[in-house]
């Protein structure tokens, strides 16, 4: 009905690799966080795609899960870096190395 | 009766646990009336045993008396056991019988002496070692007993500690001893491989499955190991400063009972030197050098301890030159008699020290004859004996390894003459010199000397001591006197001490038969050599005190032995082990332990760096992993 | 059913086209903006791009939670969080402190994903089909999701539950303000009795007026420290995270 498989699953690896870029090079933590929600999405995008591929639904069950589990995660790391900013307003992911060793 | 053997080395042990407690408390004299009372004892369970076993038949007396099994380790079984044979308890009587007449005449010269408990403590432990020495079973047991005579003599000898040539005295003897016996340990290595037990039964049964180089070989390091004890060539040195110590040690370990030890061990190890004549031989010439060695240097001693202590080496060559060419019971014969007459000499010199204010040379004493009569008779006496003078029993014993010598090699004979001259002389030259003569010790002696203890003030004159000291040295010279008596060679019947060793020895003597005018022959050779050597002490030495012509310098410093082992053994060794302890030990050694700990360390650095802290860092390592295990992945996808 | 793999349309190719271009734009934006807030405007165009996606590919209910979700509820929630702590400053994002960083990061980042792309078009999408169910007509998706959610993927439902209600109170715990009273241990999950009011009132609270700081709403999401952030002063026996 769509392109080929292999474009969607292409789409998602440059999502995916934009993602871990963006999370090695930026410093601001809400930034990294929602680079991180950007990768979760290529990984929904590739579960979808072999859904269709494979004519499975199992495939959309799991994104269905990786949902509520990304939301959770969500919910809870705000709430870290929350707490962080307490302590430390104006921290970024740099200023956080108490484990130099 | 044979049963009390085991009180035999117990009783003088005992004494020795008696006063490691309770020494102190008991104090001079009882600890050395209670050491004495314990040898004394011994003898008389020795004379005891000594009957039980002449009761025997002639062909079967041996009797072992087994404590317990000391070490059972796979195929080794060693026991502790007791041998009673005639070999031994000569031994044994022997040195119970001579150390309780140096332990009651030590009551009195160790009298002023605050460490006297401690001095019988080590007598009389020595006194037990020794007697383990000659009454065991078994090489290892009597190795237990050897080791224990070397570390008494080592306690002994650096008695007076504080004085540092007495404590290096002693670290020399031990240091010559334990090359012996590191010697002695191989030899029981070899043993035990080659025959497969150490008991002195077993091994000599088996020998005849033992090769002849391993027997020689055997026979060449337990000779090592006596060497090492009895002060021959080439480990001998330690002996004449052993006389550091005092003179009641002097004479009982230096001359009657330890060094006599190597000799006790080549007898008993007869039918090995039997099959090994190699090895035999060059015990003979071995001891027959160390016989003229002593005796040269001894001609050119001020110091009457160290004139005696030479003597000693060279009679103790005689011995092994004896045992060597297989005249094993002319060994034993001439130990026993040589016992008598050197501890004489030494307790008689002990006595002229103890007058003289502890001072021992020869050249500042002088016609002490007057004065004391007894040490000097007795010491005349001694001097006759060991000089060969018939009819004092060095005459016979020394007669006696002569003559078989003669039968052996003419040559040793020879040697063994010449040596005989010059032991006469030289010891004539002593008496001549400490007791003849003018009086030369009065001017040596500042007024102000301060005397020993509290009864020798300045001016009084030099004595006779007291009856502790003086009846051992009476008993020791009717001893020397008159002990040849036990083994006469005139007739069958008076050579008692050969016959009574004989099932020892058997059939491994050298079999030489005299004829009675041969044995008259050798016998005024003998004599005429003795009174040969005895006027020229008395040409030479009757009148004058200083002959600097007879007293070469190469003779005094003992042909420069000692020195060139200083030099080169001693010092190289210092030298190396300097060398190692400061390159080797501190670069080489440390330098590897320390570098391995630095190269941890250092990559423990660098591996730190990993640990930035930063969180990116950490997530770019996950990348960099992920993008391996796609790589991974992709060479399996095709 | 086998239309699905049909050959694609052209509206289907530019929609695909349109679609994906509109996830990547929105991807360089949330990684290059400097302002978080416009980070979190990227992210919503991604999300958006991402259900057309969805919706491209027969997961209609998916492009609809995700919308609603993620775009809806989690990009907001990130606002929230972003306005909250102020964090909407200007980075520094010419110069990266740790060296090397940036670089081995581009680096890793093309080599991966060169190596995804050839495991994209190898023989990969290819396997044991319908192993779960088939997909059905667009209009069964609900209802077959559903279907495999209640039925063979109980399990991970019933414990996915559990995770939302861990979550929501590890998010109580943690957004709490640090406890301002001393010798005060309280009940860490007790909510403070703030009826009590403040003692120089001189006289409680009338209980009709709610207090400030009243639990967080029934939906997940708002269970965050936003309620405490009114400093009433009242609040005597609050304990901290």
């Amino acid at each position: 009905m769509s392109v080929g498989t292999s474009w969607y699953l292409t789409l998602a690896a440059i999502l995916f690799t934009i993602g871990a870029i963006g999370l090695l090079v930026r410093r601001n933590v809400l930034v990294m966080f929602m680079c991180v929600e950007l990768m979760l999405n290529a990984a929904t995008l590739t579960f979808v795609t072999f859904a269709r591929g494979l004519d499975d639904i199992a495939g959309q069950t799991a994104v269905f899960f990786v949902l509520v589990v990304a939301a959770a995660e969500v919910v809870v790391g705000l709430g870290i870096i929350v707490s962080i900013y307490r302590r430390r307003p104006g921290a970024t992911a740099d200023d956080i190395h108490g484990l130099k060793g | 009766m044979l049963r009390s053997v085991f009180l035999i080395p117990l009783l003088p042990l005992a004494g020795f646990v008696i006063l490691l407690a309770s020494g102190r408390q008991l104090g001079n004299p009882r600890a050395g009336w209670l050491a004495t009372l314990m040898v004394a004892a011994s003898f008389v369970v020795t004379i005891v045993v000594f009957i039980g076993l002449f009761r025997l038949p002639a062909g079967a007396r041996s009797y072992t008396e087994t404590w317990f099994t000391w070490i059972s380790a796979g195929h080794l079984h060693v026991d502790m056991g007791l041998l009673v044979d005639p070999l031994s308890m000569t031994m044994a009587a022997f040195v119970t019988g001579v150390s309780a007449l140096i332990h009651l005449y030590s009551i009195g010269y160790m009298e002023h002496d605050e460490d006297f408990p401690k001095f019988f403590l080590y007598l009389n432990l020595f006194v037990a070692s020794m007697l383990l020495l000659v009454l065991a079973d078994n090489f290892l047991f009597m190795f237990l007993g050897w080791e224990g005579v070397g570390v008494c003599s080592y306690f002994l000898i650096g008695f007076w500690f504080e004085r540092d040539s007495a404590s290096s005295a002693a670290k020399k003897a031990m240091i010559f001893n334990r090359i012996g016996d590191a010697a002695f340990l191989v030899a029981l290595f070899l043993i035990y491989e080659r025959t497969g037990s150490l008991e002195y039964h077993t091994v000599f049964a088996n020998l005849g499955r033992v090769g002849e180089p391993s027997l020689v070989a055997i026979g060449l390091l337990l000779f090592a190991g006596a060497a090492g004890k009895s002060a021959q060539i080439p480990l001998y040195p330690w002996l004449a400063d052993a006389m550091e110590g005092p003179t009641p040690v002097s004479a009982l370990i230096h001359a009657a009972t330890m060094v006599t030890a190597g000799v006790y061990l080549m007898c008993r190890i007869n039918p090995i030197l039997f099959r090994a004549p190699d090895a035999a031989h060059v015990v003979a010439i071995v001891g027959a050098g160390t016989a003229f060695l002593g005796a040269t240097i001894a001609c050119a001693q001020n110091d009457i301890k160290k004139i005696l202590a030479y003597s000693t080496i060279s009679q103790l060559g005689y011995m092994f030159l004896a045992a060597g060419i297989g005249a094993y019971d002319a060994a034993i014969f001439l130990m026993l008699t040589h016992a008598f007459y050197k501890a004489l000499l030494f307790l008689g010199a002990g006595s002229v020290i103890h007058a003289m204010n502890d001072d021992q040379d020869v050249k500042t004493m002088g016609a002490l004859a007057r004065v004391m009569p007894i040490t000097g008779v007795t010491f005349l006496v001694g001097w006759l004996s060991i000089g060969g003078v018939p009819p004092f029993s060095g005459f016979w014993s020394k007669g006696n390894v002569l003559l078989n010598a003669y039968a052996f090699s003419p040559v040793l004979w020879a040697i063994g003459s010449l040596t005989a001259v010059l032991t006469a002389y030289y010891l004539g030259r002593a008496y001549l010199l400490v007791f003849r003569g003018e009086q030369r010790w009065v001017e040596a002696r500042p007024s102000g000397a301060a005397g020993h203890g509290s009864h020798d003030a300045a001016g009084q004159d030099p004595h006779d001591p007291s009856w502790v000291m003086s009846l051992p040295l009476v008993v020791l010279g009717v001893l020397s006197a008159l002990g040849a008596l036990v083994n006469l060679p005139f007739h069958p019947t008076f050579d008692f001490l050969d016959r009574w060793l004989n099932p020892v020895f058997a059939s491994r003597l050298l079999a030489h038969r005299w004829s009675v005018g041969g044995l008259w022959g050798f016998a005024v050779v003998d004599g005429v050599l003795a009174l040969l050597g005895v006027g020229l002490a008395i040409a030479c030495w009757g009148r004058t005190s200083e002959h600097p012509a007879l007293e070469p310098t190469v003779l005094r410093r003992a042909w420069y032995i000692d020195w060139a082992y200083d030099r080169f053994i001693a010092r190289t060794s210092t030298e190396v082990a300097v060398e190692t302890s400061s390159v080797v030990e501190t670069k080489g050694i440390d330098g590897a332990v320390n570098g391995l700990a630095g190269l941890v360390r250092a990559t423990g650095r660098q591996l730190r760096k990993v640990q930035t802290g930063y969180v990116r860092n950490y997530a770019l390592g996950l990348t960099a992993g992920l993008v391996l295990v796609l790589a991974y992945v992709l060479t399996r996808a095709s | 059913m086998t239309n699905l793999l049909a050959a694609a349309t052209i509206p289907d190719a530019i929609t695909f086209a349109i679609a994906a271009v509109i996830c990547v734009v929105g991807a360089f934006g949330v990684v290059l903006a400097r302002n978080p807030v416009h980070s979190a405007l990227m992210l919503v165009m991604t999300l958006f791009g991402v259900a057309v996606l969805f919706v491209e590919e027969n997961a209609q209910f998916l492009a609809a939670v995700q919308v609603i979700v993620y775009a809806g509820a989690i990009v907001v929630l990130f606002l929230f969080v972003i306005m909250l702590l102020g964090v909407d400053r200007h980075e520094a994002i010419e110069r990266d402190p740790l060296p090397g960083q940036r670089l081995i990061a581009v680096c890793l980042g093309i080599l991966g994903l060169v190596e995804l792309i050839l495991l994209a078009r190898g023989k990969w999408p290819h396997g044991p089909r319908s192993v779960s169910g088939p997909l059905g007509t667009p209009a069964d998706n609900v209802s077959r999701i559903g279907k495999s959610v209640f039925t063979t993927y109980l399990l991970a439902f019933e414990v996915t539950s559990a995770l939302l209600v861990i979550a929501v109170v590890g998010a109580v715990v943690l957004a709490r303000r640090p406890r301002r009273a001393a010798g005060d241990d309280g009940a860490p999950f007790v909510e403070p009795d703030d009826s009590i009011g403040d003692l120089d009132a001189g006289e409680p609270e009338p209980l009709d007026q709610p207090a400030e700081d009243t639990e967080a709403g029934a939906a997940v999401e708002f269970a965050d420290a936003d309620a405490e952030a009114a400093p009433t002063g009242r609040a005597a026996g609050r304990t901290g995270p």
